[in-house]
C-alpha cells in the first residue's frame, strides 16, 4: 500500500476513535444530575429523562477502546505500521505448518525406502494412506474410491491413464486433463444418433465398422479411443467397449458426451502434498483395485 | 401543544398497506425458510426440481424476509412514526403509493427471478441489475417522504426514533448504490466492477451494514417509538441516546472485515474490523438499556400486555446478538465459527429474535390504531403467538450453536499423523439432530406467524370498533 493510503487508514481510525471517545466523555453527566429528570420534549405522548449514562455501561465503553488501541499498537491494523509483535496471518499460518509437517517428518520418511508394490500390503502404511486419500481425495473420487458421475473408480480395474504403480504417481503428482472434443459440429443429428447407437454397441451387442457409423468412428473417434474403442492410456482415452462409464452410459448421456464434449480435470498435487505422503497415497491407491494382496 | 397545533390528519393508507403486507410476507418468506430447513433434514425435498434447489431457494428466504417482510415494516412503521412524532402528515402526495407499490413490484421480481436462478451472487443482493434500478428509484422516494415529513414538523427537535430510521435510510441508499454497481451485458446479467479481495470487502461492506443499518438503526427507530407507547413510559436517558446513536453509526461501517478473517484480505483490514466491532458492543447494548430501562416502573405491565412481552424479549434477544457478534468478531473464535452453524444460529437469534419479535410487537399495537379498532381480536391469542416465537427461537439457535461447535471442533481434529480426523461428511452425519431440531423450531415460529395472520383478519374483518371516548383521546394525543 502506498504511503499515502496508509497515512488515510491511520488517521481515519485515529480520528474515529478520538472523535468517538470524546462523544462518550463530554456526554457523561456525573455531577449535579437528577435522577428521572425530563427535556421537556414530547412526542406523541413521548418524553424523555435526561438520566446519566450508567456506569458499568461507560466503563465497558471506555475498556473496549482501551483494547482496541492497545490491539492497534501491537498487531498490524494501523496501515502499513506492522505492530509491535511482527505478527501477520501468513506468518501464523507458515509456522503451524511448519511445525506439524516437523511433528509428522519421521513417521513418513520411515516409508520412503519400500517399493509402492510393498508398502501395499503394509498394513500400517495403509492406515495412513488411507486417511491422506480420506482427507485428499474422497470428496471426487468417494471414500470407498468407488468414484461418481464424472470422476473415476479407484478400485477396479479400468484405468484411463493406467494402474502402474508409476502411472499413479504421476497423476496424482502432475494431475490429468482429460479432453474430450464437441462433435456437433461434424456430426448432424442422424450422424450423433448412429453414432451413439454405434458407441452403445462396442460394449454390448458388438459393432459393425461398415456401417457410415462404423466409418466415421474411424475417421473421428479411434486416433484417441483407438479402432475397436478399447481406449488409449497414454492419452487417457476411455475405453469405450468395457460397458464402464465415466460420464453414463445410457443413450442421451453418450450422445450428449459426443455432441458437447467432456473435460475432466484431476488436479496436480506434487505442491500440495509432501513426496513422502504422496508415496504412501500412490501405493494405498495402486492396492484398491489389487484387493488380493 | 395540541392548543397551538390542531391534530393534522395524518395519512395511514400506506402505513396500513405495508403493515398487512407485513404479515404476508413474514408468513411467505418463513415458509420458504422452513422448507429450506426441511431440505438440510431431507435433502429428497428439492424434488430435483431446478427452482425448488437449496441455491435458489435460500436468497429467496433471505430476501423475502430481509426486505419484503422487514422492508414492509420498517416502511409502514416509519410512515407512522415520523407522522406522529413530527405531528405532520406525510410529505410527497403520489410518492408515498410509489414507494408501496414500487417495493410490492421489486418484492414480487424477486419472488420470480430468484427461482429462476438469475442472481448477481451477491449475498443479500442478489437481485439483477434492473431491479436494483427500482430499488432505488423507490428508495430515493421513501427517502423524499420521510425527509420531506420531518421537514413539515411541528416542533424544534426531531426525535430520536427519526434518528434511526433517517440514519438507516440514508446508508442503506449508499450500501446498496455502491455494491450493485456493476455492468449490464444483457437484461438480465451483469458483471460487478469490482474483483478479487475488493469485491469480497465491498460485499461484507454492504454486507455487514446491511446487519447495522437496516437490521439494527431501521429496527431501533421502531423500538424508539413503540416500546416507550406501549409501556406508557417515558425513554429512560435522552444523552445515552445521542452517544449510542451517533457511536452506533460511526463504528457500525468499519465492522465489515470481520466476516473476511482469515482470508486473502489484507491483516491490517482484518484487524480494523476486529477491534471496531468491539467497539460496538458498548453502542449496540446502549439501545438494549434504553429500550429496558424505559419498563422501570412498569414492570408490572409485562404480566398482563403480551404485546410488551414481545417487544421486550425482542430487546433481549437484540442484547444477546450483540454481544455474541463482537465475541465472533475476534479472529481466534472465529477461527472456530467460521463457516459454521453458528454463524446461521447467530444471524437467526438477530432475525427472529430481535427483528422479527420487535415487528411483531409493532404490528399487534398498530393494527388496532390504523384499523380504527378497541383491540386485537384475541389478546391470548397474542400470548399463544408469544410463546410460539420464543421457543421456536430458541430451539432454532440453541441447535445451531451445538452444530456449529461440532462442526468447527470436527473441522480441526487431526490425528499424530497430521490427517484430519473426521471428513466432511461426518461433519454433515453429526449435524443431522440439530437441523431435526432447527426445523421443528422453524416450524413452531412459522405456525405463530399464522396465528397472527389470523388475529389480524378477525381485528381488521370483526373487531370492536374504537369507541367515541377513546376516538376523541386518540385525535387529542
Amino acid at each position: 500500500m502506498s504511503s499515502f493510503w496508509s497515512i488515510w487508514i491511520i488517521a481515519l481510525t485515529v480520528i474515529s476513535l478520538v472523535l468517538i471517545t470524546w462523544l462518550l466523555f463530554s456526554n457523561r453527566k456525573i455531577t449535579g444530575s437528577k435522577e428521572n429528570q425530563t427535556t421537556g420534549h414530547v412526542y406523541d405522548g413521548i418524553e424523555e429523562y435526561d438520566n446519566p449514562l450508567p456506569s458499568w455501561w461507560f466503563k465497558m465503553f471506555v475498556v473496549s477502546i482501551v483494547f482496541a488501541v492497545a490491539y492497534l499498537i501491537a498487531f498490524p491494523g494501523l496501515g502499513n505500521f506492522p505492530g509491535l509483535l511482527n505478527w501477520t496471518s501468513v506468518g501464523k499460518w507458515e509456522k503451524e505448518v511448519a511445525e506439524a509437517e516437523q511433528a509428522t517428518a519421521e513417521l513418513y520418511k520411515g516409508f520412503m525406502a519400500t517399493e509402492v508394490t510393498n508398502l501395499a500390503s503394509d498394513r500400517n502404511a495403509m492406515r495412513l494412506g488411507k486417511r491422506i486419500f480420506a482427507n485428499n481425495c474422497a470428496i471426487c473420487h468417494g471414500i470407498n474410491a468407488e468414484g461418481s458421475y464424472g470422476f473415476p473408480n479407484l478400485s477396479d480395474h479400468d484405468w484411463l491413464y493406467g494402474g502402474d504403480a508409476e502411472q499413479i504417481r504421476a497423476s496424482i503428482n502432475q494431475g490429468r486433463s482429460g479432453v474430450m472434443p464437441a462433435w456437433k459440429n461434424m456430426l448432424d443429428n442422424n450422424g450423433l444418433e448412429a453414432m451413439t447407437q454405434y458407441v452403445k454397441n462396442l460394449s454390448s451387442t458388438g459393432a459393425d465398422s461398415t456401417t457410415p457409423a462404423g466409418k466415421q468412428f474411424a475417421m473421428l473417434c479411434a486416433a484417441c479411443h483407438g479402432p475397436d474403442g478399447g481406449g488409449n492410456q497414454m492419452m487417457g482415452a476411455p475405453n469405450l467397449a468395457d460397458n464402464i462409464w465415466l460420464y453414463g452410459g445410457d443413450a442421451g448421456q453418450i450422445k450428449q458426451s459426443i455432441a458437447n464434449g467432456r473435460n475432466g480435470q484431476m488436479p496436480a498435487h506434487h505442491d500440495k502434498l509432501s513426496e513422502e505422503k504422496i508415496h504412501l497415497l500412490t501405493a494405498y491407491v495402486y492396492q484398491l483395485s489389487r484387493p488380493s494382496r | 401543544m395540541d392548543a397551538q397545533h390542531p391534530q393534522p390528519q395524518y395519512d395511514y393508507d400506506a402505513v396500513r398497506m405495508f403493515t398487512v403486507m407485513a404479515v404476508v410476507w413474514g408468513i411467505v418468506g418463513m415458509t420458504v425458510g422452513v422448507l429450506l430447513a426441511a431440505q438440510l433434514v431431507w435433502p429428497v425435498l428439492n424434488f430435483d426440481t431446478p427452482w425448488l434447489s437449496f441455491g435458489r431457494l435460500r436468497p429467496l428466504h433471505t430476501n423475502a424476509v430481509i426486505f419484503a417482510f422487514g422492508g414492509c415494516a420498517l416502511m409502514g412503521s416509519s410512515f407512522f412514526v415520523v407522522q406522529r412524532t413530527c405531528q405532520a402528515r406525510l410529505f410527497g402526495g403520489p410518492l408515498i403509493p410509489f414507494v408501496f407499490w414500487g417495493w410490492q413490484l421489486v418484492i414480487v421480481l424477486a419472488a420470480i427471478s430468484l427461482p429462476m436462478g438469475y442472481t448477481s451472487t451477491k449475498e443479500y443482493a442478489e437481485l439483477e441489475w434492473p431491479i436494483d434500478i427500482l430499488i432505488t428509484l423507490v428508495w430515493v422516494a421513501y427517502a423524499i417522504v420521510f425527509f420531506g415529513t420531518i421537514m413539515r414538523r411541528k416542533m424544534s427537535h426531531i426525535y430520536v426514533a427519526n434518528w434511526f430510521y433517517g440514519a438507516f435510510i440514508i446508508t442503506v441508499a449508499v450500501l446498496h448504490i455502491v455494491n450493485s454497481l456493476a455492468v449490464p451485458v444483457s437484461l438480465t446479467k451483469s458483471y460487478s466492477i469490482y474483483s478479487g479481495a475488493v469485491d469480497a470487502m465491498i460485499q461484507w461492506w454492504y454486507g455487514h451494514n446491511a446487519v447495522g443499518f437496516y437490521l439494527t438503526a431501521g429496527f431501533l427507530g421502531m423500538m424508539y417509538y413503540f416500546v416507550p407507547k406501549q409501556a406508557e413510559r417515558p425513554v429512560y436517558s435522552y444523552r445515552l441516546s445521542i452517544v449510542h446513536f451517533w457511536a452506533l453509526v460511526s463504528v457500525y461501517i468499519w465492522a465489515g472485515p470481520h466476516h473476511l478473517h482469515y482470508t486473502a484480505l489484507p491483516d491490517w483490514a482484518q484487524s480494523l474490523g476486529m477491534v471496531m466491532s468491539l467497539i460496538l458492543l458498548a453502542p449496540s447494548w446502549g439501545g438494549m438499556i434504553n429500550g429496558m430501562m424505559t419498563l422501570s416502573g412498569a414492570w408490572h405491565k409485562l404480566r398482563t400486555d403480551p404485546i410488551l412481552r414481545f417487544l421486550v424479549v425482542s430487546l433481549s434477544f437484540y442484547g444477546m446478538s450483540t454481544f455474541e457478534g463482537p465475541m465472533m468478531a475476534i479472529k481466534t473464535v472465529n477461527s472456530l465459527s467460521h463457516y459454521t452453524d453458528w454463524t446461521i444460529g447467530h444471524v437467526h437469534s438477530g432475525a427472529l429474535g430481535w427483528v422479527a419479535m420487535i415487528s411483531i410487537g409493532t404490528i399487534y399495537h398498530l393494527i388496532p390504531v390504523l384499523f380504527d379498532k378497541e383491540k386485537m381480536h384475541s389478546i391470548p391469542a397474542i400470548n399463544l403467538h408469544f410463546w410460539l416465537s420464543t421457543i421456536g427461537t430458541v430451539l432454532y439457535i440453541a441447535s445451531m450453536w451445538v452444530n456449529g461447535i461440532v462442526q468447527g471442533l470436527m473441522w480441526r481434529a487431526y490425528n499424530s499423523d497430521g490427517s484430519l480426523t473426521y471428513s466432511f461428511a461426518e461433519s454433515v452425519l453429526a449435524s443431522h439432530p440439530g437441523y431435526i431440531v432447527r426445523f421443528i423450531g422453524g416450524c413452531i415460529f412459522l405456525f405463530g406467524m399464522l396465528v397472527m395472520a389470523w388475529n389480524v383478519w378477525q381485528t381488521i374483518r370483526n373487531g370492536e370498533a374504537l369507541s367515541k371516548a377513546n376516538r376523541s383521546a386518540e385525535v387529542a394525543a
